[in-house]
């Protein structure tokens, strides 16, 4: 018996003994896990920023600056974006009329593909239209094509249409790319809207239309906030159909008028870094305003579990 | 909830809802507005997607332009170029964001801070982006190779008008560099969904570490990874902004990639037709991948 407490006190002695190292262990290896935790912040951060720094390095570079070897302006100076927002050079003397288009373009983009988007959903997803499985298909397929492989025959249609050179082609085409997108949310979305209310609706009367209106689109208000911003944004950001589709300098939207710059042989590199600057920081802000409503519509679902 | 996804997108006659939306079905002047209703999407579908789509057929259905194709030289490169450009770019980006949306999980407000910044590719338009990008990679006033010079006195080449491989790699970095945030962000998303208590009963099991993430977590991400490839296959496929404002197709036309052939081909060329079989050439890889995709949207609660 003695023999076996004498074990046993052997034992517990070899179990804290044991505990203290892996309490060691435990600490050692959170250490190391912090430090490459911080080594892959620093290698991250300096991945994301180096082309953002070069922006804005460029852009604050006085003219004489742009041609040396230096990794920081001598003398930092404001000068291009002053430039930029008083048109004060030839190849931005439209730049405000530009941004102008750019932003029409954004607003009837967002307004025709909540518009077009939500009544096809109430239509499918709701009122359950025969054959509305063909839509839906349709819109799919529409997400799975790459826009640019559309983009030869969609400018000869356009040709057709007698719409070159138009506002109107550009918000038909990011409408066309932004729908199924859409169409795809609000279905998502309105799963989880109780159908009973169109139904109890229903019974007290209300017409489709005042269904859609008084009960469908209000509880859709979170869904149609993050669509709104993902249209708002495809549609300021897209260059390809923009550069196809507009070609004079009064209905030029802000991506075709900085390409063309860029593709000038004699560019002023400050002046385009600083159009640059003030093209982008509309959807960055955007973006991070709405960033958890969009949020919201991106991840509804996310994984099924 | 679950059903009623599942069912949508297919004939109802395969399974029956557990409940009919609109009992009783639509009636009279309910379906007149039901249906009209759809027009405009209809309407649109019509006028802006099938129309082209049909027009592009039509306009690269003789084979002799195919024959023309295969002939080019430059067209022969691009397609080299396509498919190196997709394969690395697509799975480098993704496995990237898989480990990142892993190293996102972690908790403290830094992690969060960071997020914030990672993002910002993704947030800031492609355009500038890219258009900083390709500057910074010029030979001679670039920030690299003034970096270069000033830090290690190395004379760095013309990263971009050099060689074709080295820009064709910087064309797939700068591609990365533009969409791994996006979906990093998604696959976040995916494994904040996978509950807790999973994890709990795993290391219960005694699964820690590498176990952990084999055993609980890619299995439950897996579907959503496959689709998530797929669907960046196809965008990067279409991806038009990254080859043309970086490289610009150079140096000497060996970097392009079907989607700027194509427009090249119609806009520049002058010959429609040929950009358009150009860009027909990447059905066959197209078609499967949209096949698949299709079935694999409908019925999994992926939103992207």
């Amino acid at each position: 018996m003695s023999v076996a407490v004498a074990d046993l006190g052997r034992g517990v002695d070899a179990v804290s003994a044991l505990s203290a190292e892996r309490g060691r262990r435990a600490r050692r290896i959170r250490r190391w896990k912090s430090v490459g935790a911080a080594c892959i912040a620093v290698l991250l951060l300096v991945w994301t920023l180096v082309p953002i720094y070069n922006i804005v390095m460029v852009a604050l570079e006085s003219k004489g600056d742009v041609f040396t070897n230096t990794i920081w302006p001598d003398q930092p100076s404001l000068g291009s974006f002053w430039i930029v927002i008083t048109e004060g050079y030839w190849y931005l003397e439209h730049f405000w009329e530009q941004f102008g288009n750019s932003l029409y373009i954004g607003v009837g983009t967002v307004f025709f593909t909540l518009a077009i988007g939500s009544l096809a959903s109430f239509a499918i997803g709701r009122m359950r239209v025969r054959y509305g499985w063909v839509l839906s298909n349709a819109a799919l397929l529409t997400y799975v094509i790459p826009a640019s492989f559309l983009a030869i025959p969609f400018y000869r249609i356009m040709q057709i249409y007698g719409l070159t050179d138009n506002l109107w082609s550009v918000i038909a085409a990011e409408v066309t790319f932004a729908t199924p997108y859409a169409m795809f949310i609000f279905h998502q979305y309105g799963v989880s809207i109780p159908i009973e209310l169109d139904e109890a609706a229903r019974i007290d009367g209300a017409s489709p239309v005042q269904v859609y209106w008084k009960i469908y689109l209000p509880l859709m208000a979170p869904a149609l906030v993050a669509v709104g911003t993902y249209a708002l944004l495809l549609a300021w950001n897209e260059y390809l159909y923009q550069f196809l589709l507009l070609s004079s300098k009064e209905s030029m939207s802000v991506p075709v008028a900085l390409a063309q710059f860029f593709n000038s042989d004699e560019a002023p590199w400050n002046y385009m870094m600083a159009t640059a600057i003030v093209y982008s920081i509309p959807p960055v802000a955007i973006y991070y305003v709405f960033r958890r409503r969009m949020a919201a519509g991106l991840t509804m679902g996310g994984v099924k579990g | 909830m679950t059903t009623q996804t599942l069912d949508v997108g297919r004939p109802l006659l395969r399974r029956r809802p557990l409940r009919l939306p609109w009992r009783g079905g639509l009636q009279g002047s309910e379906y007149a507005w039901a249906v009209a209703f759809t027009i405009p999407y209809i309407a649109l579908f019509l006028a802006f997607v099938a129309y082209p789509v049909a027009f592009g057929a039509w306009l690269g259905h003789e084979p002799s332009l195919y024959a023309e194709l295969a002939q080019d030289p430059i067209y022969q490169r691009t397609v080299v170029n396509t498919i190196l450009y997709v394969g690395i770019a697509v799975n480098v980006k993704m496995f990237g964001a898989l480990l990142l949306s892993g190293f996102f999980m972690q908790r403290g407000w830094w992690v969060r801070a960071l997020l914030l910044v990672f993002v910002l590719p993704w947030a800031m338009p492609a355009l500038p982006a890219f258009i900083s990008i390709h500057w910074m990679l010029n030979g001679q006033w670039g920030l690299l190779n003034n970096f270069l010079w000033n830090v290690f006195g190395i004379d760095g080449p013309g990263w971009l008008d050099t060689s074709r491989w080295l820009a064709l790699g910087w064309v797939i970095l700068s591609h990365i560099w533009k969409w791994m945030p996006f979906w990093t962000v998604i696959l976040l998303a995916g494994r904040m969904a996978i509950p807790q208590d999973l994890y709990e009963a795993a290391e219960v099991d005694g699964a820690t570490g590498l176990t952990r993430f084999t055993h609980v977590t890619f299995p439950l991400l897996a579907n959503l990874y496959l689709v998530c490839t797929l669907l960046s296959t196809i965008f990067t496929l279409g991806d038009f902004n990254s080859v043309y404002f970086v490289s610009g197709g150079g140096p000497a036309l060996s970097t392009h990639v079907l989607a700027t052939l194509g427009i090249r081909n119609a806009f520049e060329v002058a010959r429609p037709d040929l950009g358009v079989a150009a860009v027909l050439t990447a059905l066959p890889l197209m078609i499967p991948l949209v096949l698949i995709l299709m079935r694999k949207l409908r019925t999994t609660e992926v939103t992207l």
